[in-house]
């Protein structure tokens, strides 16, 4: 009996050691993101980006190994993003928060972040007012007023004068709204009409016809990808809207990679503003699309791009900080960070917590036979407006 | 919770009181309830949403297992709840407790003026009518954003301390007891209910509603009483939801709470109040471990369970076990379990 | 404005004879044995998914899918009825709604591994695509097509219904199932028959959906909430029922949509409701 009470004590404190020296070495990410449901294919590519950033630059930073956790979001649910962020930090002991494909869920989680005081990285979620929901959190995607902003002044500057705008009815959507208007209404457009679609909705015609009928030369489109682009894509086609009468522009999903495949030949002469596409002709990013490829057989897209340079952020924050993760010391490395990302130039505003980049203007077009992005024009160093604003 | 005999129609007054009984194995049961503050101190907010959904589940009892109304849409009182407990706070108001009641006194009255429609229809029409109400709700909340917060959810939802003095923490210590105590409290509400004369007529308007009326008991009042009771119980488990997560979003309004709350009910056993519960444990217990495995595909073995449940074990889980209970063996073995709190005195 | 209106309806229209197809299958089997089957959209997203894999993995023609996504899913709902449902005949409606949820959730799960949770895009012949312009509105090509098809199926339907002598026994046995046995019809036999037409109609109503309202695991369970509002206004064993029902339907949505965007979808679940409340068996239903 004796032998075996000394050999179970030695097993557990083995056991024990072995567990605490591992939790002493490793730092947990916790990724809580949609992989199953309407926007599944949205954290899947997030998730890709992460696992790619993690094979090339290995998974051990400043003497700790990087554990991921992986959450499933299930789409919009901000009660089921908290829940999850909150066992995340209760349950599996994870010392840094990311991922948040949506808006609703990364505020939701951003309320944990504050409790219990974590690093936050959102790898999309692009509200303006989402970063400041939490002093610990940093963005590494974009803005929607940042680059739909940018959309309506460029709109007005080439020749458009009369515009109507057709958004998603939450959060992001009303964002894109108010920042295209605004902008455009400022060049000195103006707008003609409007309406916001249910987030769920599938059909587009009625929209599509409300938006003809209202005259405009333009017509503004926010979607949040999905199943939707695709849909609008063939109600643009069927209502007979000429592109060269009435231009079609809106944010980088109306026109991401499976969009167009769904779209066929209606997408040719979108126009979309973004940060990304797999396109863009700089070495890094060439790099990052044969590697990505290579390893998922698909192109990247802007859901990647956001959390592949997540995890660079995860990574140069916590060399400097020596391997430890108390959020304000992370916080205060992430802060000032510049890096050439596969998107472009970019970097995390030291004021804002927030992602300075480049917004680019492409036109779908065929080249060699496929429906890509082209990029015809791009606006440098854009910050969220609508914080720079409020700043002031 | 046996079925009635012909024997207890020759006393039902000695019925009911012999039901009404504690047994010695619901004491286990709601002593084991405590267990996880013990061996599972870092699983408390699961817990809490376990006791949540238990309560739901056991509305949803009160008019599918003894009333025989089948509902497609009782997500509809739940989410009412929710919202209201959601708003009360947001408003100003972060008391629980009141809270909480304002919630149950608003999903009621809901309830209340819904039973008018409900008492009227039976089969397809009926499941189509709750259906129907159900996303109505639904829609009307998503198309309200300026009130909910549509899809991006309620925000500034903060509450006070519990009795001014437990705050809802990170852990969900706050929150599990909140939870639990509401829970049983309710549970002892629909004990005393299902196990009395209304109880009996319940079950009767359940087999058969046109007889009932042969015999001189009107049913329609009796449905749209039970009707209310339930949405109530829905309405203040809602909202316990919305006080311990401190959010509240379209979620709590969607066919799949109401799919999912009738899959649970069923997986349990219903008509025999613990079968929401045992069913509301095993479920979620069962999604939180396999959304850990493969997030995705959770439905699949939901859906095969489901199946069989239905081919091979009509009264559920606990329906199963009752009858694994009741006969020869299992009486020899167990009856100690199953017998009364204490011994009946011989008079 | 007019012009416009035409082009809503015309669209309501197309989106109405999806749903007659999709639903036409249920009224009749639910008319027949009094059996809920919520998973008959499950047959359609069979249809839908035997349509994408010919096309995008064996680069059928679209048009040559259509009859495969019939049998497809005739085929598979003739299995699921010899095996599960047969049993159930005799059960509550809960359990018929509970055993065919449970199959809804089976066959979403297993759609989502084999197919991935993505939209299925369809390559749609060119011939099928773009639109037509007449009196100044616009006419989308496809939706013209899936009129017509719809139409062709319907009068199929009706004139088997009525000129056949399998038809004469289907609404025998719908009418008065007991009597239709006792004067020696087959009624086994006939729902069987009848099961597998519905589903099989079901699979090619989801075929053909694919082009207007997409296609992924989420189908069945999405569509069903339509396809039940469908049957029960249009009351349950009625083919004009459904059909009227199904326009009704399409059209207040696509209207609701364009006139009243903030409440649009709303309006369907009103309609129901009052409409329900008002004919509890259905516009055309015979009983409940």
């Amino acid at each position: 009996m004796p032998r075996i009470m000394t050999g179970l004590a030695c097993l557990a404190a083995t056991l024990l050691a072995a567990t605490s020296a591992h939790a002493q070495g490793t730092v947990k990410v916790g990724a809580i993101l949609s992989y199953s449901g309407q926007f599944a294919d949205t954290g899947i590519q997030i998730d890709n980006g992460i696992k790619l950033y993690m094979k090339q630059h290995g998974d051990t930073v400043a003497g700790k190994k990087i554990e991921i956790v992986r959450k499933d979001n299930a789409g919009i649910a901000p009660d089921v993003a908290k829940r999850l962020a909150q066992e995340s930090i209760v349950r599996d002991k994870v010392d840094i928060l990311a991922g948040f494909d949506l808006t609703p869920n990364a505020m939701a989680a951003a309320d944990v972040s504050v409790q219990a005081k974590k690093f936050m990285v959102n790898m999309n979620a692009a509200t303006s007012i989402v970063i400041t929901k939490s002093p610990y959190m940093v963005r590494t995607s974009f803005t929607v007023p940042m680059v739909n902003e940018a959309l309506g002044t460029w709109a007005y500057k080439t020749g458009s004068r009369r515009a109507y705008t057709l958004v998603s009815d939450f959060a992001p959507g009303h964002d894109g709204e108010q920042a295209f208007q605004r902008a455009f209404k400022e060049a000195g457009g103006e707008i003609v009409g409007s309406a916001r679609y249910p987030t769920s909705n599938i059909d587009f015609t009625a929209f599509i016809q409300r938006a003809k009928d209202a005259n405009p030369d333009v017509i503004y489109i926010w979607t949040p990808g999905g199943t939707q682009p695709a849909a609008i894509g063939k109600s643009i086609a069927e209502r007979g809207i000429d592109k060269n009468k009435i231009r079609i522009v809106g944010q980088g999903e109306l026109t991401f990679e499976e969009a167009l495949k769904g779209m066929g030949d209606a997408g040719l002469g979108i126009i979309t503003a973004f940060h990304y596409d797999y396109n863009h002709p700089s070495p890094t990013n060439k790099a990052f699309v044969e590697a990505y490829n290579a390893e998922f057989k698909r192109n990247p897209d802007m859901f990647s791009v956001g959390g592949y340079d997540g995890m660079h952020v995860i990574y140069e924050a916590l060399k400097k900080t020596n391997g430890n993760t108390d959020a304000q010391a992370l916080i205060n490395a992430a802060k000032g960070l510049k890096w050439e990302s596969p998107r472009g130039p970019m970097s995390i505003d030291p004021e804002t917590r927030d992602v300075v980049e480049t917004v680019y203007i492409r036109k779908v077009e065929k080249v060699n036979g496929q429906l890509v992005n082209v990029e015809i024009d791009k606006i440098e160093n854009q910050k969220d407006p609508l914080n720079a604003r409020a700043k002031k | 919770m046996t079925a009635v005999t012909a024997s207890t129609l020759a006393d039902p007054h000695h019925h009911l009181a012999a039901q009404i009984r504690w047994r010695r194995i619901e004491v286990v049961f709601w002593l084991s309830t405590l267990l996880p503050f013990v061996l599972a101190p870092d699983y408390l907010v699961l817990a809490s949403q376990i006791a949540v959904t238990a309560l739901f589940a056991l509305s949803l009892d009160l008019i599918l297992g003894y009333a025989g109304i089948i509902s497609l849409g009782h997500a509809a009182f739940f989410g009412f709840g929710a919202y209201t407990a959601g708003l009360i706070a947001k408003w100003g108001w972060g008391e629980p407790i009141t809270g909480l009641a304002i919630a149950g006194v608003a999903a009621g009255l809901l309830g209340y003026l819904m039973s008018f429609i409900i008492a009227r229809f039976r089969h397809l029409a009926l499941i189509m009518i709750t259906l129907g109400f159900g996303l109505l709700l639904l829609e009307a909340a998503n198309s309200a954003s300026w009130l909910t917060g549509g899809a991006d959810g309620l925000q500034g939802v903060h509450m006070w301390p519990l009795l001014g003095m437990f705050k809802f923490d990170l852990w969900g210590v706050t929150a599990y007891w909140y939870a639990l105590i509401v829970l049983f409290l309710l549970f002892l509400v629909a004990r005393r209910l299902t196990n009395s004369p209304f109880g009996l007529s319940l079950r009767g308007i359940r087999e058969n509603a046109v007889r009932m009326r042969a015999i001189g008991a009107e049913s329609r009042p009796h449905i749209r009483k039970i009707y209310t009771i339930s949405a109530v119980m829905a309405g203040v488990a809602g909202a316990v939801l919305t006080q311990t997560t401190e959010t509240v979003s379209l979620g709590v309004l969607d066919f799949q709470r109401s799919a999912d709350i009738l899959v649970i009910l069923i997986l349990g056993g219903a008509g025999r109040l613990y079968g929401g519960l045992v069913g509301a444990i095993i479920y979620l217990i069962a999604r939180d471990q396999f959304s850990g495995i493969n997030p995705q595909y959770w439905y699949f073995p939901i859906g095969v369970l489901l199946i069989i449940v239905v081919l091979f074990l009509p009264n559920g889980i606990l329906g199963g076990l009752a009858q694994l209970i009741n006969s020869e063996r299992g009486r020899r073995w167990f009856g100690w379990l199953t017998g009364p709190l204490r011994r009946e005195r011989k008079s | 404005m007019i012009t416009s209106a035409f082009g809503v309806l015309f669209d309501g229209f197309a989106y109405g004879m999806l749903l007659f197809l999709l639903s036409v299958g249920l009224s009749v089997t639910l008319g027949m044995m009094n059996f809920v089957n919520l998973a008959h959209c499950t047959f359609g997203m069979i249809g839908g998914y035997v349509t994408v894999t010919l096309i995008n993995s064996f680069g059928w023609p679209f048009l040559a899918t259509l009859p495969v996504a019939f049998l497809a899913a005739a085929a598979f709902s003739i299995v699921c009825e010899r095996t599960m449902f047969r049993r159930l005949y005799r059960s509550t409606d809960l359990d018929q709604c509970l055993l065919t949820i449970g199959l809804v959730f089976v066959s979403i799960a297993s759609t989502a591994y084999v197919y991935g949770t993505i939209q299925q895009p369809v390559q749609l012949p060119d011939y099928l695509r773009g639109s037509v312009h007449m009196a100044g509105v616009t006419f989308g090509v496809y939706r013209i097509f899936l009129i017509v098809f719809a139409l062709v199926v319907t009068a199929a339907l009706v004139a088997m219904l009525e000129y056949t002598r399998f038809g004469a026994q289907v609404r025998a046995a719908v009418d008065n199932q007991r009597m239709a046995r006792g004067l020696g019809i087959n009624v086994d036999r006939s729902f069987a028959i009848t099961f597998a037409l519905g589903g099989g109609l079901a699979g090619l109503g989801g075929a053909l959906a694919i082009d207007i309202v997409g296609l992924d695991p989420s189908f069945a369970l999405a569509y069903l909430v339509y396809v039940l509002i469908v049957v029960s206004v249009g009351g349950l064993g009625s083919i004009g029922g459904t059909f009227a029902a199904a326009m009704l339907l399409g059209i207040s949505d696509m209207a609701g949509k364009y006139y009243f965007p903030a409440i649009g979808s709303f309006l369907i679940y009103l309609v129901m409701i009052s409409l329900l409340m008002w004919r509890p068996a259905g516009l055309f239903g015979k009983r409940v």
